[in-house]
């Protein structure tokens, strides 16, 4: 029987199906459930989270010319990380099979940009496979396992949050692991890419591109669905679904091998067809190369590559290139009231980013659940770029002379994802930022995932943790404290002397994710309404417990017993529930 | 069913309320039920405590996994708010199932924007098939507030002619076994108030 499975799911049992041993990956909405799955199929498939993308794909790299088929896992913007080996593999090429399996997020639903991973394919010069739905992402797993292999390739594995988290049927089948000795072979001219043996591989890369081109004209993952011929729409990905219901009667071409360029494949298709139009999600990619290839082609000025793409903009896109009006938007009936993200009840953060309130300090940022900490009514972070980018952005308002203190804030994972180099830079070259790591003992943004400092991995198996604080040290930062970020005055005192301090300091406030524990941080508080002055002092902490309004309460299902509006209410009108405490 | 027609369902909630959980169960019914079927979900920053919806389309043939705007035959809302921000799921004879409870969203404690106080009369004047329900309360009355999705999906299940053995059985399938009797309780409830 079909199962129904997600995008992220299919992935991961595609990777089994295919033999695959060895998987690593950096956890990142939306494509950390690929490894989450993956570990089910424990021992057959070795798992790991690695502390960043490069690390986790050059291990996985490690793996594939040692012979095994794997695979790495990351979202778009982890790519960036890997790019270095990614451009290189290309050169060495692998033995066992090799797919990175990384995944979009049109939209923007949980990302810092909107970058289109395709580009990278043509960038390594590697082919890329680019799966519609569930059944889709589990088949090309194996489909790009094997050209990984045929052509000696890495291969990319694009998906996007649609696609990784939408869910429909798969037929599921055997694990096959293919026969081949593991081993690294000696072959220094196959591997090392010094520019004598690199200058040739980079002959062999143009070679295998054309051969690859060949075979994505044959491949089954391309498909050309012949219907009406006065309109053919060349499309994939999930766009691929949207055009099926908005065209129901245009022609299609499906590509869910798409680069190298299936080039014969779209002539014989355009040829077919009286108009042609390009859907795609994002960059132009596409149309620019159908463009290029001389067939008159529209796409851009009917599909904006801004944002996702949907059924309700393609119906737009549609009635626009029929000359149609479309019914102007709908503004809503009613004003609502918006509900953004927010820290949730009980967040270890809330204390520091509240303190941090207190400072006229430059807040230089990071991502991870702590990027909420950005929002009013905390509204104490200035800048945010990318992983470990707080660290080494703090360093750089330092050097440039900014006349306040500055502060980096840094999650546990982040900072060993790529935050030690940042604060090797600040002890090296003499910078004298305090650095506030926020250590809550997970990855929590992602849905709490082990790292280095948790003490387990993601076989399961207890592990060294290591220390922040000794890798501080380590660092050569002399100035370590750990605070517990739950008691606001020490939060306070440590803050202050630390910005003072005319050397670098590193802060770790420890505290575990109570939605990671699930258990209450302490006592539900509740508000004494007779004692409450409404001064509204505690609906400056952003919690979604504190409910404000004619009368201010606290939620007894949301609150978390933190504590933190008990020690800021200038009233004593917060206390527990009961003597007792924990409910 | 009639025809070819593919059947949408809209949950929308508050990241937290088991939104999840209840798109699953029908996305189960459905399958059981013989039908392919697809579903979308949110992850990641959109769920802390942030507006969240889920999507479900099952049929003879699904291809978006997308709820087009005006299509949903029935939207599940665990929070009546949220009703109002996604109603132009719905189609024009959709049937919302809207739990009338309030999650105050910290941009109102805080003072920057209003929390409606006349929810009700907005909710009859925007939906013509309205069934305003205390899923919360029945809940916590059947002994645990995490119910209140059951309960949700027990009463949008009259909305969509899939048989009762199906419902139960995914409902059974898709909580954890010491959880069964009381969310199979809860599904009975929300069934039994239409």
């Amino acid at each position: 029987m079909k199962q129904l499975m997600s995008g992220n799911e299919a992935i991961a049992r595609g990777a089994y199906e295919a033999g695959v041993t060895v998987a690593a990956g950096y956890p990142g909405t939306p494509s950390t459930e690929i490894l989450e799955n993956a570990i089910k199929y424990k021992p057959d498939i070795y798992c790991e989270w690695a502390p960043n993308e490069k690390v986790a794909f050059e291990m996985a790299a490690g793996a594939s010319c040692a012979g095994a088929r794997s695979i790495v896992t990351m979202k778009h913007v982890g790519l960036n990380v890997a790019a270095d080996p990614l451009m290189t593999l290309s050169y060495i090429g692998v033995e066992g099979g090799f797919v990175a399996c990384v995944a979009d997020d049109p939209g923007m639903h949980s990302s810092q940009n909107e970058q289109d991973t395709r580009n990278y394919a043509r960038f390594a010069k590697i082919p890329i496979f680019e799966p519609a739905d569930s059944q889709d992402a589990k088949d090309f797993v194996l489909l790009a396992m094997e050209i990984s292999e045929k052509y000696q390739t890495p291969v990319i594995l694009r998906s996007t949050t649609r696609v990784s988290h939408s869910r429909s049927l798969v037929e599921v089948g055997q694990r096959t692991v293919p026969k081949r000795d593991i081993g690294m072979e000696k072959n220094p001219p196959r591997f090392v890419p010094i520019p004598v043996w690199g200058r040739i591989m980079r002959q062999k890369v143009e070679k295998r591109l054309n051969l690859l081109r060949e075979d994505a004209a044959k491949s089954n993952a391309n498909r050309i669905e012949r219907r009406d011929n006065a309109l053919g729409i060349i499309t994939s990905s999930m766009a691929y679904q949207y055009v099926r219901e908005v065209w129901p009667e245009a022609s299609v071409l499906k590509l869910g091998f798409s680069y190298p360029f299936p080039d014969s494949l779209i002539r014989e298709f355009a040829g077919g067809v009286d108009r042609l139009l390009v859907v795609e999600e994002l960059d132009d990619i596409l149309e620019e190369h159908i463009k290029a290839l001389g067939i008159e082609c529209q796409g851009r000025e009917y599909v904006s590559g801004i944002g996702e793409l949907s059924t309700s903009r393609l119906q737009v896109s549609r009635a626009l290139m029929e000359g149609r009006k479309t019914a102007a938007e709908k503004s809503p009936q009613f004003e609502l009231p918006d509900r953004p993200p927010v820290l949730c009840p009980g967040c270890p953060h809330r204390g520091v980013f509240y303190a941090l309130g207190k400072f006229d300090v430059v807040v230089a940022g990071d991502i991870g659940c702590y990027s909420l900490g950005a929002l009013k009514p905390l509204d104490r972070m200035d800048i945010i770029l990318c992983m470990g980018g707080g660290i080494s952005l703090a360093h750089g308002f330092d050097k440039a002379g900014d006349p306040r203190k500055i502060v980096g804030v840094v999650g546990d994972s982040t900072f060993f994802h790529s935050g030690i180099t940042g604060l090797l830079d600040i002890t090296y070259n003499k910078g004298k930022s305090t650095i506030i790591v926020l250590d809550n003992r997970t990855t929590a943004m992602t849905g709490h995932q082990d790292h280095p400092g948790t003490g387990r991995t993601l076989m399961g198996e207890e592990t060294v943790p290591i220390s922040i604080q000794d890798v501080g040290k380590a660092c050569g930062i002399k100035r370590v404290t750990t605070i517990d970020p739950y008691n606001l005055e020490d939060t306070l005192k440590v803050i202050e002397e630390e910005t003072n301090a005319e050397e670098p300091s590193l802060i770790v406030s420890q505290a575990p994710c109570p939605l990671r524990k699930r258990q209450h941080v302490g006592p539900v508080r509740t508000i004494d309404a007779e004692l409450c002055k409404k001064c509204n002092k505690c609906l400056k902490l952003g919690c979604p417990a504190i409910e404000g309004g004619e009368e201010i309460r606290i939620n007894q299902f949301l609150c978390e017993g933190c504590g933190l509006c008990e020690q800021i209410c200038p009233s004593n009108a917060i206390h527990p529930v009961n003597e007792e405490g924990k409910i | 069913m009639t025809g070819k027609e593919t059947v949408s369902v809209v949950l929308v909630g508050v990241g937290g309320q088991g939104i999840l959980l209840a798109s699953e169960i029908i996305a189960k019914a459905a399958m059981l039920a013989g039908y392919k079927v697809k579903t979308n979900e949110v992850h990641g920053m959109a769920q802390r405590g942030g507006s969240v919806i889920a999507q479900i389309r099952y049929g003879s043939e699904v291809h978006s996994p997308l709820v087009t705007s005006g299509t949903a035959r029935v939207m599940g809302a665990l929070e009546h708010i949220e009703a109002l921000r996604y109603a132009d799921y719905l189609a024009p004879d959709g049937m919302a199932v809207v739990n009338a409870q309030s999650v105050i969203p910290v941009t109102v404690s805080m003072g920057a924007a209003k929390y409606p106080n006349n929810v009700a009369e907005m909710l009859k004047e925007t939906f013509s098939k309205l069934i305003y329900i205390n899923a919360s309360k029945m809940a916590v009355e059947l002994g645990n507030i995490k119910a209140s999705n059951v309960v949700l999906v027990g009463t949008l299940s009259k909305g969509l002619d899939l048989p009762l053995d199906v419902w139960q059985e995914a409902v059974a399938s898709c909580v954890p076994e010491k959880h069964r009797d009381l969310n199979l309780k809860a599904f009975e409830t929300g069934r039994n108030f239409v």
